[in-house]
């Protein structure tokens, strides 16, 4: 009884001093009974070594992907290779970290002095680029998980028309000048925080990206590989590099003939028919709309610029310590009371609220700074595009337009032409 | 190249300055970057001495039972026989009732070590990191129990989704050379 009157009185005066870290309250204890400390079994991480097997793997697969497109030209092996990449990539390396999530190591690295960037992210971020460079998009061809698993669950091709097409496929712009705006002003990641397949990788995950990541495999199954289409940010960065690659695949393994076969064998609307069979829009027309785009290009440009200046504080809302500040803020002017964690965390924390709205401020001009190059970034990408629907190459067979193109082969089979097998 | 025609002149320059204004920005980031790489690798630590037990760690985590458990620094605890980490506050009664225990899914057990001396161990495969007994034992005890990401459970996230959402900014990224930040000692006020 008196033990608990002691422990009683021992609470009330402890709660004046109730710290967060710790304090020795009580005494050490003197066993008798030659008690030891229990040791802790502490689990290791995964080897680092792995990242760079994982960093080698990538490297032969993108090779072999290469072979399996331009040379051996068979989809089966592209899909063979995509299955390793799925399992590899996907189910044994939990999907983290991927060329698509590097975007935002990348761009936190270049923009904050603090942030040591490991070797294997800068690797996986360029490899896939320097082989798009080379050859086109082999890494969505074979080594990408998320491609992948899209690749190999698309069973029926329904095709969207071209405007919807051209509509949507602007999303993976918006989401990638956000996604490297974000990580730069190291506010959120928000490709990670939104990834839908990491959840099926994982086997695990919250339950709304779970649902996100089943929805999009079935809508999958017939609009095929929509995160690559209309959000894949990545996928942004390696459409322009392929369209200079240096070789790419073709449909045809040695001439178009113009049997218009293939017309519709790509599900992605990537091939760009041949025009020796249709009538040309006359010069002057579209000379025309080339010289109106030319002059529309800076506009389009600068509202771009306008655009996102405006809402560059919303953006920055973002931010975590934004969002504090302006809730705290909103307490000191407003008597809103701030009662989020965050606030009350602040609170407890010491940290002046001087501290923390200068740290605000710090946030606030680099958003500021950043937010008009997503706008004029988003304004010029728009402008260029709608120069390049006014340049008619003339063309006189069927090609994969080298931007979308995926290197998948599906188009293989439908040309009539063959050349003996390797 | 006199042998092509124009357009086919005009696409061969069109493609070498794509490539090379495709190239120069990529060559540029991998000069720009390299010095600012390091071949190690980085593992996500809690910071005990910041953490708030908040309450964020058992649902934030990507893992539906996430990989933050509570772990004991041994060699700190008081082996209190009324453990502030372990009952409710106010029970009136010492006994390991679960009605009286501060943990909702009774993943400390309590064992007799000697006249006074209590221990207590933590199931991690019952713990779900909620931070409770954390914060209890903070509060009022030696502040001996921490929360700490647990790399057999962790699958290492490129950006950890608990640290985007602590409030106490915690959540740290370590060298994986020493992937560990254990509690060891005590903290005085003014530290
Ligand atoms: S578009 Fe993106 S998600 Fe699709 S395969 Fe390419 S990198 Fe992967
Ligand atoms: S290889 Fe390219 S053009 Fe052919 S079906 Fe696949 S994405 Fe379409
Ligand atoms: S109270 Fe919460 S943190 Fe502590 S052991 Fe139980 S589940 Fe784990
Ligand atoms: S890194 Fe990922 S798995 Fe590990 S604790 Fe953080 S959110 Fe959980």
């Amino acid at each position: 009884m008196n033990k608990k009157i002691l422990y009683i009185i021992l609470f009330v005066l402890l709660i004046w001093n109730a710290a967060i870290y710790a304090q020795q309250r009580f005494p050490k204890p003197d066993f008798e009974s030659g008690y030891n400390y229990p040791e802790y079994q502490l689990t290791d991480p995964r080897n680092p070594a792995w990242e760079y097997i994982d960093v080698v793997v990538l490297i032969v697969v993108l090779a072999l992907t290469t072979r399996f497109t331009l040379k051996t030209r068979s989809r089966k092996s592209i899909l063979l290779i995509s299955l390793f990449s799925l399992i590899y990539f996907g189910f044994f390396r939990v999907g983290c970290i991927c060329s698509i999530g590097a975007i935002q190591n990348i761009a936190l690295a270049l923009f904050n002095d603090g942030y040591t960037l490991p070797l294997s992210v800068l690797l996986f971020f360029l490899i896939p680029i320097l082989f798009t460079l080379a050859y086109g998009r082999q890494f969505c061809a074979g080594a990408c998980p998320l491609g992948a698993i899209q690749e190999l669950t698309g069973f029926y091709s329904v095709k969207l028309p071209r405007t919807a097409e051209v509509i949507l496929s602007t999303v993976p712009y918006i989401y990638l000048a956000l996604s490297i705006l974000f990580a730069a002003t190291n506010s959120h990641f928000i490709i990670c925080k939104y990834d839908p397949f990491v959840g099926i990788f994982r086997l695990n995950g919250p339950a709304t990206i779970m649902i996100f990541g089943i929805l999009l495999l079935i809508s999958g199954v017939f609009i095929n590989r929509p995160y690559c289409r209309f959000l894949c940010p990545y996928g942004v960065i390696l459409n322009w590099v392929s369209r200079f690659s240096n070789k790419h695949l073709t449909i045809t393994p040695t001439t178009c003939i113009n049997c218009r076969l293939c017309e519709n064998s790509c599900p992605y609307n990537a091939i760009i028919p041949s025009d020796i069979l249709q009538e040309k829009e006359s010069m002057i027309k579209s000379r025309k709309k080339f010289i109106l785009y030319l002059i529309l290009l800076p506009a389009i440009t600068l509202g771009g610029i306008f655009f996102t200046q405006m809402f560059s504080n919303d953006l920055a809302m973002v931010n975590q310590k934004v969002r504090l500040a302006n809730e705290l803020r909103m307490e000191r002017e407003n008597g809103i009371k701030a009662i989020s964690i965050d606030a009350v965390t602040f609170k407890e924390s010491g940290v002046t609220l001087d501290q923390l709205f200068a740290e605000e401020k710090v946030i606030l001009t680099r958003t500021r700074k950043g937010a008009p190059w997503v706008g004029g970034f988003l304004g010029l990408s728009l402008g260029i595009a709608l120069l390049l629907t006014t340049i008619k190459k003339r063309r006189d067979e069927y090609k994969p337009d080298q931007g979308s193109c995926y290197s998948c082969g599906r188009c293989f089979e439908y040309c009539p032409m063959h050349t003996e097998k390797y | 190249m006199s042998g092509k025609n124009k357009y086919q002149n005009r696409r061969d320059f069109v493609k070498s300055v794509g490539k090379l204004a495709v190239a120069l920005p990529i060559g540029y980031l991998a000069w720009e970057l390299v010095p600012k790489t390091t071949a190690g690798e980085f593992v996500w630590q809690i910071d005990p001495y910041s953490c708030t037990q908040c309450g964020q760690c058992e649902t934030n985590c990507v893992q539906t039972v996430s990989a933050v458990k509570c772990m004991h620094a041994y060699e700190m605890c008081g082996y209190c026989d009324l453990c502030s980490g372990y009952l409710r506050m106010g029970v009136k009664e010492l006994n390991t009732g679960a009605e009286l225990q501060l943990c909702p899914t009774s993943a400390i057990t309590r064992s007799f070590v000697e006249n006074p001396y209590f221990e207590y161990t933590i199931d991690e495969n019952l713990c779900n990191g909620c931070g409770k007994c954390v914060k209890g034992c903070a509060d009022f005890g030696n502040g001996s129990l921490y929360l700490q990401i647990i790399h057999e459970l962790c699958v290492n996230c490129n950006q950890c989704s608990i640290a985007q959402s602590c409030p106490a900014d915690a959540i740290q990224r370590i060298p994986a050379t020493k992937p560990y930040i254990l509690k060891e000692g005590y903290k005085t006020d003014e530290s």
